[in-house]
């Protein structure tokens, strides 16, 4: 274990930063230009593991056990939301027979 | 501390009484169980414990005030809805999703260390992406609790990278060590702090609805059953602005100069946009939701003058906010129930028809309006002074602008109830109703008239 963390810690922060922002970026883009429900929630999905990516390295950085604590919470949080997120495609779909997000415009001022 | 474990007992207690088929008991028990809060939430108001369980949570006099407002909101929500939802047969799982979502409300309130913030915050949103959708049936719902979801777990992402990035440069969750962190560090803040607190105020405004991150806010404030809408509207929005003050006024209030212009270009932003498209809208329920928008405009003048008094001005607005609003969208629900419209035709003729229900409205729009010897006139007028006295006059002078505007659209609901005539019926006003009704109007009066027991509420 501790040859893991001296390991882990030769690698030099921004290194992680640089990687964990592009695999943001490349998750809200995907939210943002994606029309497939299912997608768009994979790419949130990617979104919050940059999250917790981060938040492990920075963890190690700071010989700090609280950030993996976190990255715990925020697992839990993604299948609770997943769960809910599902629930709500499959309703959507029972309807309206598709899962694109453009055949949603009832709603529109 | 007791009020998170009641409401948590009590949601679990709830969904147990829908499984055993004791459809009467709900209502009564989720009341007595609000009353216990509020009583657990008053006892703590003397006896500061400081941060409990390691600084994770907080119950100083700020977390109390604002967590009674919202547990009170809920109770109010509670008795009108009495009835509402018994064609769909899943009022255990409604009481009780509320009753989950208004404990996220409460962590949101009394945080003191980020992992409650943020487990606050999904508490409530996840709960309320149900509840958007609980007609499984309506379109219109289907939508709103599909848009609800995708645009709240997006912005959840960009609250965790934030609170990520603050981790990355302070260490630590809590709000005492970052508040260290920036005391002791004036010059050599690091670079992912500042960004860090730009990640923050995207995640959190999306919340709140601000521009230019409230486009989900009509769509889902109108698709959602008018019992939801009331509920996110009102304490959804006190919650998350309360949890966005404590933040700002706690911990980051040394950097004031980094992130001021940003709030300020916001609130302008969002006042113009709420404002505007709210003058546009022929549907009752979309403007309100508009007029929310705006509202959120005039609470963010809290955080740009941050100071002594900006607790307890956010605190004033939020409960006349909560106290119209709900007025409202109770005048809403019983307008509809007989012409089965949500424009503003359908309140034509109400003033001879209801002359009470008409009043109630009426004292409601100008409450939201400000005009004085309502509540609203009150909160307006503490954010006023207090962005006055840190000198926004650029702020102010738009603000009074949106103010004016914001009179026409809210006085186009008073024209329709006392100068157009209709055919339709008599609305038949039960008693919880009209109950919710005379407290509400009472409250926002009397504030209205007599102020001094809550300007040095906190």
């Amino acid at each position: 274990m501790e040859t893991i963390v001296q390991q882990l810690q030769g690698v030099p922060i921004n290194h992680y930063l640089i990687f964990c922002t592009i695999i943001f970026a490349i998750g809200v883009v995907g939210v943002l230009i994606r029309r497939n429900v299912i997608i768009i929630m994979m790419s949130i999905e990617l979104m919050l593991n940059a999250v917790n990516l981060l938040l492990a390295a920075f963890s190690v950085q700071h010989s700090d056990s609280s950030g993996q604590v976190f990255v715990f919470f925020i697992m839990a949080l993604a299948a609770a939301e997943v769960a809910v997120g599902l629930a709500i495609i499959i309703m959507v779909y029972r309807n309206t027979k598709s899962v694109d997000i453009d055949s949603l415009n009832k709603l529109r001022w | 501390m007791g009020a998170i474990i009641t409401l948590s007992i009590l949601a679990l207690v709830v969904l147990y009484l829908g499984l055993f088929k004791a459809k009467a008991l709900l209502l009564p028990v989720s009341i007595l169980g609000f009353l216990v809060a509020i009583g657990f939430l008053l006892n703590d108001w003397t006896a500061d414990k400081g941060p409990l369980f390691s600084g994770m949570v907080h119950f100083d006099h700020y977390a109390i005030a604002f967590s009674v407002l919202c547990v009170a909101v809920t109770l109010c929500i509670f008795i009108i809805s009495k009835g509402y939802f018994d064609e769909g047969g899943q009022v255990a799982e409604y009481y009780s999703l509320l009753i989950f979502s208004l404990t996220g409300a409460v962590l949101v309130n009394s945080y003191h260390n980020f992992s409650m913030l943020f487990l606050g915050i999904e508490i409530m949103s996840v709960a309320l992406y149900i509840l958007v959708g609980i007609r499984k049936r309506d379109k219109a719902s289907n939508e709103a609790a599909l848009k609800y979801f995708l645009m709240g777990a997006f912005s959840t992402g960009f609250l965790l990278f934030g609170i990520a990035l603050l981790y990355g440069a302070t260490g630590s969750f809590n709000l005492d060590e970052i508040k260290d962190y920036v005391v002791n560090n004036p010059h050599a803040i690091s670079p992912l702090f500042y960004g860090g607190i730009l990640l923050l105020i995207v995640g959190l405004t999306f919340k709140v609805g601000a521009a230019p991150f409230h486009f989900w806010t009509p769509d889902v404030y109108d698709g959602a059953p008018i019992l939801i809408t009331s509920y996110m509207s009102t304490v959804v929005k006190v919650a998350s602005f309360a949890g966005l003050l404590r933040l700002f006024s706690y911990s980051l209030v040394p950097l004031q100069d980094f992130w001021e212009p940003v709030f300020l270009i916001i609130a302008i932003i969002t006042l113009f946009i709420g404002n505007i498209s709210a003058v546009m809208q022929s549907s009752f329920k979309r403007m309100l939701a508009y007029s929310s928008i705006s509202h959120a405009g005039y609470m963010l003048f809290a955080i740009i003058a941050v100071g002594t008094t900006s607790a307890n001005s956010i605190f004033a607005y939020g409960l006349a906010y909560s106290l119209a609003t709900i007025v409202a969208f109770t005048g809403l629900i019983l307008v509809k129930k007989t012409t089965g419209s949500e424009h503003f035709e359908a309140f034509n003729g109400l003033g001879k028809r209801n002359p009470m229900l008409a009043f109630a409205i009426t004292v409601a729009m100008l409450s939201l309006a400000g005009i004085p010897l309502t509540a609203g006139f009150i909160g307006k007028f503490m954010m006023f002074s207090s962005v006055m006295e840190n000198y926004h006059i650029v702020l102010l002078v738009l603000a009074v602008i949106n103010a004016a505007i914001a009179v026409y659209y809210y006085l186009k609901v008073v024209v329709a109830m006392y100068f157009r005539d209709s055919e339709e019926s008599c609305v038949n006003v039960q008693w919880n109703y009209s109950f919710i009704l005379l407290l509400a109007v009472g409250l926002t009066i009397l504030i209205g008239v007599y102020p001094d027991c809550l300007i040095k509420l906190i």
